[in-house]
């Protein structure tokens, strides 16, 4: 590169080169074709989740009708009536909101958190580190859903305080990974060239050491969201996550459980519909760990 | 290697110390008073403010924080069931065995189907067999535990009726809450195993085993597994915190008579002292486990034992 380039010439360049590498990214990730069908099942879950008024209203997720309890599936019901007579078709295509919004938010939140957090005390390591890091351990002795479980205690059962209570549990495992990653980066010498010149702590990690550890660290993201939706679900099952009559398919196994001997049919479909959200997922972020895994470049 | 071992030990103390001030912390957030939990709606404002007095409730948080583990730690007094008014220690003891049983039980099943089938499926690489169980892995890998229990209840319970579907009494109770709470970490351990047992095989020294002409049994056994099985090692601390966690949930479908069930009414009954004694007993379990963890890698790798040694 010469030295008297202008600097609208550099950036472009650095643009282009961004470019070049998202499509190379997806370029190795089409090649897999399990990681695609994860990638269009994950995305139409997500159109599911923002559409579903109009595949069938809300009123309908919610009315009770005495003469349908316990329906099977029918051509008017697709998947049947439960214990009150609601349709579960309507309360398993609404319920997906919540599993999704749960899976996105929790894990926005976690990567900004245990980003900081990770970034912070991978970076400059010393007493902040061996501080945040003791007290971090003793948050990683409590079982994760456990500790969700009695923040929602703690602050009381609805949504957004399901997605506290999950942020507050995910953060210190994450961080963990988070910093580990960065401490590898770190010791790298274009860090060190970066310091010689002068850039500014905050530069540094925002401008070299985040970009270049980006990479275990979307796919750690991207399969935690499974686990997010997997352990959410076990909360609404226990009655601690999202409050009745909001349909959410661990609630919908919840009311299952009871009748499990006269109507097995409403435990299927809530349970496929968590099963189906957290394969795709997983599939999505096997894709990834192999399109971003610089060995296996062709 | 004592020393080692004494070390860890001691440093789970300040650790549990921690634990259980997080979730007094937590607790205390908890609204509504502890008074009126144990009095019931109906009681006068009186009789709740003398009640908190009498407790120490209305005491400021740290004294109060001191003086449970000043109980805890001289009486091995962990207080009071608010809802129950039953010592929380002699329910713990009585509940503890059972998620002990499962927990331990699901581990062991866990760890030896998913390393067996991560073995087999990495030896043939590429075969029907291979693809059925990585395609298996995946699908256990997203059920979640209390979902498949469910299942399990439906099929060998309510239709088959080969198995009980709740209870304690016999081994035969703990079957299906087993499986259950084993099939998501067996599907991990499985493609973790397959995939650290690959890199294995490729490895030199695989190769002059078997040019040298070991068999393939003898490659396979003694030279990739031993290597092979440390990131798996490693992984079983953390899976058996997913396992206690996941216990909860299980306890809940099967109806077992655990510290899961306890914690989860604990917590909806807002019961205090129940949530704080068990949640710091998980913590416990998981604190030893993972230094148990810790000193099986010496015995599967000699690089670390030696370490240790050396350390003394």
């Amino acid at each position: 590169m010469s030295t008297n380039m202008k600097p609208q010439a550099v950036t472009a360049q650095a643009k282009a080169k961004k470019q070049s590498q998202f499509k190379e990214i997806w370029r190795r990730y089409k090649k897999s074709r399990t990681a695609m069908v994860g990638l269009i099942i994950f995305l139409a879950i997500i159109l599911m989740a923002i559409c579903a008024d109009l595949i069938v209203p809300y009123s309908q997720a919610i009315a009770q009708n005495k003469n349908a309890r316990f329906l099977t599936p029918t051509s008017e019901h697709w998947f049947g009536c439960d214990h009150i007579g609601r349709d579960v078709f309507a309360r398993v295509v609404h319920g997906s909101r919540v599993s999704v919004s749960v899976g996105i938010v929790v894990s926005a939140v976690c990567l900004l958190g245990a980003g900081f957090l990770g970034a912070v005390t991978g970076y400059y390591g010393g007493m902040l580190d061996n501080i945040v890091m003791r007290v971090l351990d003793v948050f990683m002795c409590i079982p994760s859903n456990l500790m969700a479980m009695a923040v929602v205690a703690a602050l009381g059962t609805n949504l957004v305080n399901l997605y506290a209570a999950m942020s507050i549990s995910q953060i210190p495992p994450r961080t963990r990974l988070i910093r580990s990653v960065i401490l590898t980066e770190v010791g790298q010498d274009y860090i060190e060239a970066a310091r010689s010149y002068g850039a500014k702590d905050s530069r540094i990690i925002i401008k070299y050491v985040i970009p270049n550890a980006m990479g275990p660290i979307i796919v750690n993201t991207t399969s935690g969201m499974a686990t997010l939706i997997l352990v959410a679900a076990g909360l609404s099952f226990l009655g601690m996550g999202v409050q009745p009559p909001t349909p959410e398919w661990g609630s919908m196994l919840s009311d299952a459980r009871e009748y499990i001997r006269n109507a097995p049919h409403l435990l299927y479909f809530p349970g496929i519909a968590i099963g189906v959200t957290a394969l795709s997922i997983n599939l999505l972020g096997d894709g990834l760990r192999d399109a971003l895994d610089p060995k296996l470049k062709d | 290697m004592y020393r080692y071992v004494l070390k860890r030990l001691l440093l789970i103390i300040p650790i549990l110390l921690g634990v259980a001030f997080v979730v007094f912390t937590i607790m205390d957030f908890t609204p509504g008073s502890p008074a009126l939990i144990m009095l019931g709606q109906g009681a006068t404002d009186e009789a709740i403010a003398q009640l908190n007095h009498q407790l120490g409730f209305d005491r400021p948080f740290f004294v109060r924080f001191f003086n449970y583990i000043e109980k805890l730690v001289l009486h091995f007094d962990f207080g009071n069931s608010y809802s129950t008014k039953q010592p929380v220690a002699h329910e713990i003891l009585a509940r503890f065995p059972h998620t002990l049983k499962l927990a331990l039980a699901s581990i062991v099943f866990s760890s030896v189907l998913g390393l067996s089938l991560g073995i087999l499926s990495a030896v043939k690489q590429y075969t029907a067999i291979d693809t059925t169980l990585t395609v298996l892995a995946m699908a256990f890998a997203a059920v979640p535990g209390f979902w498949l229990g469910m299942m399990l209840i439906l099929l060998f319970a309510v239709k088959l009726g080969w198995l009980p579907a709740n209870g304690v009494t016999t081994w035969r109770n703990f079957i299906l809450p087993m499986i259950a709470l084993s099939m998501q970490q067996a599907a991990v351990d499985m493609r973790l195993t397959r995939t650290t047992m690959l890199e294995t095989i490729r490895q030199d020294y695989v190769r002059t085993a078997r040019a040298k002409g070991a068999p393939e049994k003898t490659v396979i056994w003694k030279h990739a597994l031993k290597n092979a099985l440390l990131p798996v090692v490693t992984n079983m601390g953390t899976s058996f915190g997913h396992l206690l966690g996941g216990a909860a949930v299980a306890e809940t479908v099967f109806v077992i008579p655990g510290l899961g069930t306890y914690i989860v009414n604990g917590i909806r009954m807002k019961d205090i002292p129940v949530v704080m004694a068990s949640i710091t007993m998980f913590a416990a379990m998981f604190c030893i486990i993972i230094l148990i963890v810790d000193l099986l890698y010496a015995f599967i790798d000699p690089r670390i034992k030696a370490k240790y040694t050396r350390s003394r």
